[in-house]
């Protein structure tokens, strides 16, 4: 068995876990390793399209302040707010470093980076909308993608592709390494190090109708979790109001912030009977539960469960050179050209607000006293800081991986100065290649894909944008029943190489961890907040829940309160 | 509707070569090719190895020669295909297993033409300045997505593995251009050796291929020209 010692070791190598690289890899005299399950430029960082939000103020008056409000307010009340204080002052820093590294933003005429609005983002705390995200036509995921994978290579970033971390290395309650599956040979290998960071981005793939990558099957927080770390406010979830139909492909936010409008089968702009203020631009949760509701009432598209999402009305080149690539997707995919016809679309399954526990510097805490787990790490999707609360704004993901995943891996440098190297225990191996081989070899006759698909799909229909309490009673039930199944499945390949039978069987492993925190948090929180509504407790209930979940594995729920520093707790109306 | 679907196979822990296997799955019109491939993975033959991620065009993972061209399995539709599909793994580059060919030889030359901006002047407290018209000048060059669709389409690059191909051009383009960078002239040295621009014949399969619409051609020749002028 193969074992590489590092100083630090990242799994995933999207926005988060690349920037902290970056930072560690300038320091020229650290070891850093980051370990992908894919290629580092297939992350799904370079899917996201519209922009960063940061108070620039290159196109009108803008304050951090106000986009801490938002992003509080956004989140309904969940965030902590000194994290939120750091995420919106160092926003615009980041920004600034990343143009520095060489990120292409699109510019205004003097030069400046250009800025456009995005939902839920507004001037003077909440009186209208404000052009704050920063952006690279509808490429800015891909954008940052590519400009951090470069850096890194410039500054001596080592890279492990194709290497699926599957087991932490913990060695009394410190961070010790991983053990890694390099998917080309089978074989595995252990990383030592001395710190370790999980960016290993969603689960969106619980969700029958997903933005998600295949990919996306919530890796790092499932083995967190097996190993004794709670996971954080997993009830929350983000649906996307606008995914093409079916496919769940994102049709950008930056779409309504450039002016296309929703409308239902008689046309009408239905957000102003649900927003009148922010109307298309309302919070992601809230636009959701708009079209959900317009469709149980019959008002979908031929009175499916779809609605339209309006650009006929823009000049083409806006769709030309503000959205060219949401445009291709709906003339690929749809054969719709959107300058001429509306584009169907329905809440897509997008964003985690809930995680592996961080406090602001990115140090995975393992209880609700945010006692630190030394060494251990986690930043972007995977983690919860918590910056979203019960629900993320648009553009937020983007901030929180960059400005968190660099303060992770500034951290992590001076962590890094005193810290020992633990050394592990004799086969760190053996608990992963066990399940492995497990997996390889079962004869039951169950098949990965139908599970997965059937977890999916229960999960749309019973744990989705409306939940109750009998129905997330089934979702566990259900749970149960898949797990069993899991327990009887049989791979067709059974070598070594390449081995994505086996390789899909273990992430859907992962699956079930992840969507079983999301239930049981669910069903334990009775109330409604941002992206979680019970309809049998429809109304926000500061007095009980105004304070985050953690769940251990075993079932036990722990709270921690939530940090108030500058906006007490109001309704939220937009 | 029903497609015939004929993948070129090939394990390499049970077969000395590659051999073509053949399915029928039920299609939708509106379907990828990746859901194809994705049906026959899931219902069919589990031992199938394909690489993909994203499923709309974005990352670059699922390259591979679909009757007879070379594209995105995420970006092409049944409908635009017919009811017989053929798949085959990028030419030009090592087969490891089924469709999954080796990166590695198509990375390296990436990282060969320094693909990061050099600037080491000491930053504004702000962003540098760049007008929208020296941002335009890179443009194009900054969509690729690295898919290696254009390199692997290359008859230059199939008949000699040394060319830097399409796709590192394209990465070098998108520096040399940027106004904010300072190492044209060292891109452009490497660029003019042998290995390096001037092997390309302008055949056009590459700007035919990309799946992300760049002018790649275009883009060599301006890098030809910019090579040639930085030597008079």
């Amino acid at each position: 068995m193969p074992v590489h010692e590092y100083d630090a070791v990242i799994v995933g190598a999207g926005g988060a876990g690349l920037f902290a690289a970056l930072e560690l890899g300038r320091q020229r005299d650290l070891r850093v390793a980051v370990l992908s399950k894919l290629y580092p430029t297939r992350s799904h960082t370079g899917a996201a399209q519209g922009g960063i939000g940061a108070a620039l103020g290159n196109e009108e008056e803008d304050h951090w302040e106000w986009h801490m409000f938002d992003t509080v307010k956004g989140g309904d009340y969940l965030v902590d707010q000194d994290a939120a204080e750091i995420l919106a002052r160092e926003a615009i820093e980041t920004i600034y470093d990343l143009e520095h590294y060489g990120l292409p933003f699109d510019r205004t005429p003097d030069g400046r980076i250009a800025q456009r609005r995005f939902g839920g983002h507004t001037h003077h705390f909440g009186q209208g909308p404000v052009r704050r995200a920063c952006h690279a036509a509808d490429r800015t995921g891909h954008m940052i993608l590519q400009t951090l994978y470069q850096q890194c290579l410039r500054n001596n970033v080592h890279f492990f592709n194709e290497f699926q971390v599957v087991d932490l290395l913990l060695e009394d309650g410190v961070a010790a390494g991983v053990v890694a599956w390099e998917i080309l040979t089978g074989e595995l290998h252990v990383f030592h190090s001395r710190a370790v960071m999980f960016a290993t981005g969603g689960w969106g793939r619980i969700f029958k109708v997903s933005s998600n990558a295949h990919t996306l099957t919530g890796d790092g927080a499932a083995i967190c979790w097996r190993r004794g770390i709670p996971l954080e406010d997993m009830e929350f979830y983000q649906f996307h109001p606008t995914g093409i139909y079916r496919l769940g492909i994102l049709m950008s936010e930056a779409a309504r912030g450039e002016g296309a409008i929703l409308r239902n089968r008689h046309g009408e702009r239905f957000m102003e009977r649900y927003s009148p203020n922010l109307l298309d631009l309302a919070p992601r949760d809230i636009i959701a539960r708009a079209m959900i509701t317009e469709i149980r009432e019959g008002r979908g598209i031929d009175g499916k469960d779809y609605l339209h999402l309006d650009f006929t009305h823009l000049p083409r080149q806006v769709l030309d050179e503000k959205l060219p690539e949401i445009t291709s997707f709906a003339r690929t995919y749809l054969g719709v050209d959107p300058a001429t016809q509306p584009v169907p679309v329905q809440p897509t399954a997008h964003y985690a607000m809930g995680g592996i526990p961080t406090d602001v510097w990115g140090r995975v805490i393992r209880d609700e006293r945010n006692t630190p787990v030394p060494g251990l790490y986690a930043a972007g999707e995977c983690a919860c800081v918590s910056v979203h609360g019960a629900n993320r704004l648009g553009t937020n993901s983007l901030v929180d991986i960059l400005v968190f995943g660099r303060r992770a891996g500034r951290d992590m440098a001076r962590y890094l100065k005193e810290a020992e190297r633990v050394p592990v225990a004799h086969n760190p191996d053996s608990d992963v290649r066990e399940e492995l081989e497990r997996l390889r070899n079962s004869t039951g006759g169950e098949k990965v894909g139908t599970i997965r698909e059937e977890l999916a799909a229960c999960m749309m229909e019973w744990c989705g944008i409306f939940r109750n309490g009998p129905d997330l009673q089934r979702m566990l039930d259900k749970l149960g029943e898949l797990r069993d199944r899991y327990a009887r499945i049989t791979l067709d390949d059974r070598g070594c190489k390449f081995n994505q039978d086996l390789l899909e069987a273990w992430e859907l492993g992962c699956l079930l961890d992840v969507a079983e925190a999301t239930v049981r948090s669910a069903l334990n929180r009775t109330e409604s907040r941002g992206a979680h509504m019970r309809e049998d407790y429809p109304k926000r209930d500061d007095a009980q829940w105004l304070k985050h979940t953690l769940l251990y594995r075993d079932g036990r729920f722990a709270y921690k309160p939530v940090t108030i520093t500058r906006f007490q707790p109001q309704e939220r109306k937009y | 509707m029903k497609v015939h679907v004929r993948i070129k196979r090939f394990n390499p822990e049970k077969d000395r070569r590659p051999y073509w296997a053949d399915y029928e799955v039920p299609t939708d019109p509106f379907d990828r090719v990746l859901d194809v491939l994705h049906y026959i993975k899931w219902n069919l033959d589990g031992t199938l190895a394909l690489r993909r991620s994203c499923a709309h065009g974005i990352c670059g993972s699922d390259a591979m020669l679909i009757n007879g061209r070379n594209r995105l399995a995420c970006k092409v539709l049944v409908k635009d295909l017919g009811n017989r599909i053929t798949v085959e793994p990028l030419r030009g580059l090592p087969v490891i297993k089924d469709l999954v060919v080796d990166m590695e030889p198509f990375f390296a030359k990436y990282r060969h033409v320094m693909p990061w901006l050099v600037n080491d002047e000491p930053p504004p407290a702000r962003e540098r300045l760049q007008s929208p018209e020296e941002r335009a000048r890179i443009d194009d060059t900054t969509k690729c997505i690295l898919c290696a669709v254009c390199t692997t389409a290359c008859p230059i690059f199939w008949g000699n593995g040394e060319f830097l191909g399409p796709a590192a051009l394209v990465a070098a383009h998108r520096f040399i251009f940027d106004s904010r960078d300072r190492a044209a002239a060292e891109r452009l040295a490497l660029l003019a050796e042998r290995s390096g621009a001037f092997k390309c014949r302008t055949v056009f399969n590459c700007t035919d291929a990309c799946p992300q619409g760049i002018e790649i051609t275009k883009a060599i020749q301006e890098l030809k020209r910019a090579i040639v002028l930085s030597r008079a």
